[in-house]
């Protein structure tokens, strides 16, 4: 099966500054992409591209069997998008919001209405339907974008962000959403800096760094590949210090991040054991995460 | 050419009918008030202009001055607010929309938009019995071509402009005095001969002389090249505005 989409050699500079640097990739149908990355990595940018929104300076693109960006705009037919910053209309509806952009898909008027049932409940909007966009909370405008965003029955969803500003209830209502569109066997394509949100909704991830994708898998292979089964933050005074002197024997790896020190390890036991009582340094036992490939990779925190 | 232009039309079309009263409403009492105003008032003063009263003079400046205004303000700062500050643009880039398409809607849409303004210039003129008869309704292909022209020129400002405050140049320096040198409020031989070539070197002056001579049968100079100086004006200017939204806004 031809992936839905797929990037071969991206390279994008703005005023000599280059901001993708050789990204490839290809998603196939019905799988949920995410590409992680810091803020600045070149994520908003590789989607822009692949939108057909911004014209790479080298590299091909394809998007449901589209070539970008000479096609874009018929390959815009079969793809849905919601942007990082909502950009909903703000002198219509909520209901005219979504009936306005059935239209710009050359859709008719009876089939935008006979949608809007369905496109409503979807946001959680049902009862909503005739307010202002200005009344809805920010969680509820990023359902709306959502919902817009299926007008058109796309092959191919791509988020910018799609969590980013909101709280963490909403946050959940989103991710809700989207896991019932991946049910659906909808592609999603999203870009996030939240590694929980990568490991909860992508079946497979990419890691972007300073414009180049330094990772790619499954997040759980991803995980077991790079990382130790274990890890234990260790912070408080003097944290950094002890970590170095007596924790280094007794771990299979360390990372230190400003105070804390991240220890790597198969079993936590003796670590525990050695900070023991000590007045001042805490521990924090967790399993390995996505953020933890991210520091060994790069060397620094994925957090900005 | 494609017809998706449409779409924005349409976009705007829905929302402007929601404001629609308000926005006849001032449509129709601004002129009004400019006219029996300056009409009656300064008439009095003036007497008659080329033979006829001043109000009717005035009317027929009018009915171009308010197709200039109501294209300007929907093609400056209603458009630039939909840019800038309500990023509706880039909104409908995410669909199969182009900037083109963008921008070739809200230049026929303020050019309607501003049809609408001066047909209510005319509307008041039947009224106050200074149109007669059928023939006054061919200058509405010519207020339509005038507000292309004002629209195309304005969508140049808006698609280079920052912010707001752009604007004022582009009153100060062209729109303000193009209003006063191009024959709508005095004629234009009462200028000296230097500044009637500038005014003739602008479009509203054109577009004055196209309305007179259509709806009172005053004699036109040169019809087809006012014609043609405010299609060339109104095309250079929708072309340049593709051209600079497109650098805009495909970055």
């Amino acid at each position: 099966m031809n992936p839905v989409l797929w990037a071969e050699g991206l390279v994008k500079r703005y005023d000599g500054r280059v901001v993708v640097d050789g990204v490839s990739f290809a998603v196939n149908g019905g799988e949920c992409f995410g590409i992680l990355g810091p803020n600045g990595a070149g994520k908003t940018t590789t989607l822009r591209c692949c939108l057909g929104l911004t014209t790479a300076d080298s590299g091909a693109i394809g998007l449901a069997d589209f070539a970008i960006p000479a096609q874009a705009r018929d390959a815009r037919y079969r793809v849905g998008v919601v942007p990082q910053f909502d950009n909903l209309d703000p002198d219509f509806t909520v209901e005219e919001n979504l009936l306005m952009w059935a239209r710009y898909f050359d859709l008719s008027h009876r089939a935008a209405r006979a949608s809007m049932p369905r496109l409503l409940a979807f946001a959680g909007l049902s009862e909503r339907g005739h307010v202002r966009i200005d009344t809805l909370s920010g969680g509820m405008k990023r359902r709306l974008t959502i919902a817009r965003a299926l007008v058109n029955d796309p092959d191919i969803l791509f988020l910018d962000e799609p969590t980013t500003g909101l709280d963490p209830q909403a946050r959940h209502l989103v991710w809700d959403g989207l896991k019932r569109l991946t049910k659906e066997g909808k592609t999603l394509v999203l870009t996030t800096h939240f590694m929980d949100e990568a490991e909860r909704l992508c079946d497979r991830l990419c890691v972007m760094d300073s414009g180049r994708i330094i990772a790619e898998g499954p997040p759980r292979t991803l995980i077991e590949q790079h990382i130790e089964p274990v890890v234990v933050e260790v912070y408080g005074e003097g944290a950094r210090a002890w970590a170095d002197s007596v924790a280094r024997p007794l771990v299979s790896r360390l990372e230190m991040t400003g105070e804390t020190a991240f220890c790597y390890t198969d079993a936590a036991e003796p670590l525990l054991a050695a900070i023991g009582e000590h007045p001042t340094i805490r521990a924090m036992r967790r399993p390995a995460n996505l953020e933890d490939v991210f520091i060994k990779i790069t060397g620094r925190e994925i957090r900005d | 050419m494609n017809w998706r232009f449409i779409h924005l039309i349409e976009r705007n079309f829905l929302v402007w009918r929601k404001l629609f009263i308000p926005s006849l409403t001032t449509n129709l009492a601004d002129p009004l008030i400019y006219l029996v105003g300056f009409g009656f008032g300064i008439g009095s003063l003036v007497g008659s202009v080329n033979g006829r009263p001043y109000i009717e003079f005035l009317a027929g400046g009018m009915l171009c001055y308010s197709t200039l205004n109501s294209a300007t303000a929907e093609a400056l700062y209603s458009a630039f607010s939909r840019l800038k500050m309500q990023r509706t643009w880039e909104g409908i880039l995410h669909a199969p929309m182009t900037v083109t398409d963008i921008i070739i809607g809200e230049w026929v849409w303020a050019a309607l938009k501003a049809l609408l303004s001066g047909s209510a210039i005319l509307l008041i003129m039947y009224a106050l019995g200074l149109a007669h008869g059928f023939r006054p309704l061919m200058v509405l292909p010519v207020l339509l071509l005038l507000g292309l022209c004002v629209a195309g020129l304005a969508l140049v400002m808006t698609t280079i402009a920052k912010g707001f405050d752009f604007f004022a140049y582009y009153f100060t320096l062209v729109l303000t005095p193009m209003s006063f040198l191009s024959g709508v409020f005095f004629p234009l031989r009462s200028l000296p001969s230097w500044l009637q070539d500038v005014a003739l070197a602008l479009p509203l002056a054109h577009g004055a002389m196209l309305a007179r001579g259509l709806v009172f049968g005053d004699p036109i100079p040169h019809p087809l090249s006012s014609i043609l100086l405010l299609a060339v004006y109104g095309v250079a200017g929708v072309l340049i505005a593709v051209r600079v939204a497109n650098r805009r806004l495909y970055r």
